[in-house]
């Protein structure tokens, strides 16, 4: 559900327009929109913004790793309309065991990258990613250094 | 070779080696270890004679954790971080990551501090595309452009060190504003560097803009269009120079850009000599800021007033106990910085600079990442070489003007 406060932003309201389900919750702060949205539509409202809304640009993907809360991760993409000049914040809730996400590679190009490296660093499982291996780490590196979990500094050599 | 203890394996073997009558693809490796790589970047190019077929790059020789260790630092101390990731441009990305902070604390900064880092971010911006300029011709053939390029650069690096005492690892913008007061006589020094910098922008132009041989490296090299551009993520000079007048300074400005005179230099041909072309005429552009930036200097402090934030001054210290804890407080501790998330946009030498900084209402940052524009330009390497020779490819990665610090944080 779409909060009422945001119902002004015109983004916020083409988005509940085009699918109300697919909007879980959102806020406006600093200036800046933030639409939650449910993880299996994730695919579907980028190509949404991307073709109808004029978001040509996917800035970065990334996530937030909210241990020891479940759902545990937050994917999150920040896209830009260059023609609106307009921002917008998607998130994306996922859990801790076997966490993954319709990869937006279809939508965007460049979302390949970004979506490797939340893969390498978080450990989340990008679906229909074409080319998803690591690209920061070594590809025989164990675990994911971006995680709470894992430690800051430590004896693994 | 390999083991050939399986005949079959062996008899396969000695097929492929046989000399093939027709096209033959070879793959090879440039870098890590390259020269014109500026770094250590990778590329696997499947080579079909003297033209590309497939490139793929790979990253992440550079990678330190930088985003890791934002977690564990307190917010100032974290400043330092930044320098690190964007080696050329250090100003940069003090200034994206102070704003972001700032913007979650609410703070407001005071004109002079801003001037301030307008100006020096300018300078920052020239060092940059100095740096690119030397080493990219260096890298096509033109020796000269490189000294004189270096020569201007230690000059802005002589500023640097007399404003913070480092030459690149600044670290001069602090949360709240700068780190130490300007230094006595900074106006003439820089009024000395910005005086002549113009007819040394000419000097360089009169080396390279007409040119035949810059011009045949160049001109109708590294071709991609602008909907490839904005897929793979590209910004700055490089969307510039296909004609998209987009620049973060004029559309979403920050510390009071939008209070300077400036144009954005746009082209329209999108290869490798209007990047060129772009970047001469920002270098022109930034001039004229930072000559704005220091005439209009306004009079008054050059920190913000906050006092959970900000370091009070030494007097003040010897003399009031209240400013000796609120010291030992923010040096011991840090700051609180109210639970929340930014996304902060600036616009680097390189293109877009983005803070996502979140916020768990601790003294440390919970989460920042870094979107960095060397790690969207370079995505679109494969793009912009495939089908070309290989010898463009040094003149097309060159004018990307990525810096793998930037790429792999």
């Amino acid at each position: 559900m779409l909060p009422d406060s945001l119902r002004q932003h015109a983004t916020a309201a083409s988005v509940e327009a085009f699918d109300g389900e697919a909007v879980t919750g959102g806020n406006y702060d600093h200036n800046e929109l933030t639409l939650e949205i449910a993880a299996v539509k994730i695919s579907s409202i980028c190509g949404f913004l991307k073709f109808d809304q004029g978001f040509a640009r996917l800035s970065t993907v990334t996530a937030v790793d909210r241990y020891p809360a479940e759902p545990r991760f937050e994917v999150v993409y920040h896209l830009h309309s260059v023609e609106h000049n307009r921002r917008v914040r998607l998130k994306c809730r996922l859990s801790g065991t076997e966490p993954a996400i319709d990869s937006v590679t279809s939508v965007w190009r460049g979302a390949n990258w970004y979506e490797r490296e939340v893969f390498d660093l978080f450990g989340i499982q990008f679906r229909n990613h074409p080319n998803l291996k690591r690209i920061m780490m070594p590809d025989d590196w164990e675990g994911h250094p971006l995680r709470k979990d894992y430690p800051v500094t430590g004896s693994r050599v | 070779m390999g083991d050939r203890a399986n005949p079959e394996q062996a008899a396969a073997l000695a097929e492929e080696e046989k000399p093939q009558t027709g096209l033959r693809r070879m793959v090879l490796n440039m870098g890590p270890q390259h020269p014109s790589t500026h770094g250590v970047l990778r590329l696997v190019l499947e080579l079909d004679g003297e033209i590309i077929r497939k490139c793929e790059p790979e990253l992440g020789y550079l990678h330190t954790g930088i985003e890791k260790e934002f977690e564990v630092k307190n917010y100032q101390q974290a400043v330092t971080l930044t320098d690190r990731v964007d080696y050329l441009a250090p100003l940069s990305n003090n200034l994206g990551y102070c704003l972001s902070v700032e913007k979650l604390l609410g703070l407001e900064i005071p004109p002079k501090a801003q001037w301030m880092r307008v100006m020096l971010t300018e300078l920052t911006r020239l060092n940059s595309h100095l740096v690119w300029l030397g080493t990219h011709a260096l890298d096509i053939g033109a020796m000269t452009v490189f000294l004189y390029c270096f020569r201007e650069r230690e000059d802005i690096l002589r500023v640097f060190e007399m404003f913070s005492g480092q030459r690149m690892m600044t670290s001069y913008f602090r949360i709240g504003g700068l780190a130490l007061e300007p230094p006595r006589g900074w106006h003439e020094r820089v009024k000395k560097f910005i005086d002549t910098f113009p007819s040394r922008v000419d000097e360089y132009e009169n080396l390279l803009t007409s040119n035949p041989i810059w011009m045949a490296r160049t001109q109708g090299v590294g071709r991609i269009s602008l909907e490839d551009m904005l897929d793979l993520g590209v910004t700055g000079p490089m969307l510039r120079a296909a004609g998209l007048k987009i620049d973060a300074r004029k559309d979403e400005p920050y510390s009071s850009y939008e209070k300077f005179d400036f144009e954005v230099p746009v082209r329209t041909e999108s290869d490798v000599f209007a990047r060129y072309l772009v970047r001469i005429e920002e270098m022109r552009q930034s001039a004229k800021i930072v000559r704005q930036a220091m005439d209009g200097m306004p009079e008054g402090p050059w920190k913000a007033a906050d006092q959970h934030v900000v370091l009070p001054d030494r007097e003040k210290m010897k003399t009031q106990m209240e400013a000796l804890i609120y010291h030992f407080k923010i040096v011991t501790e840090g700051f609180r910085v109210p639970a929340g998330e930014v996304y902060l946009v600036i616009e680097s030498p390189r293109g877009e600079l983005g803070f996502y900084a979140v916020s768990d209402g601790t003294a440390r940052p919970y989460r920042v990442h870094m979107r960095t524009p060397s790690f969207g330009n370079l995505q679109a390497t494969a793009a912009m070489v495939e089908g070309a020779p290989i010898a463009d490819v040094i003149a097309s990665i060159g004018s990307m003007d990525f810096v793998l610090g930037d790429t792999d944080r």
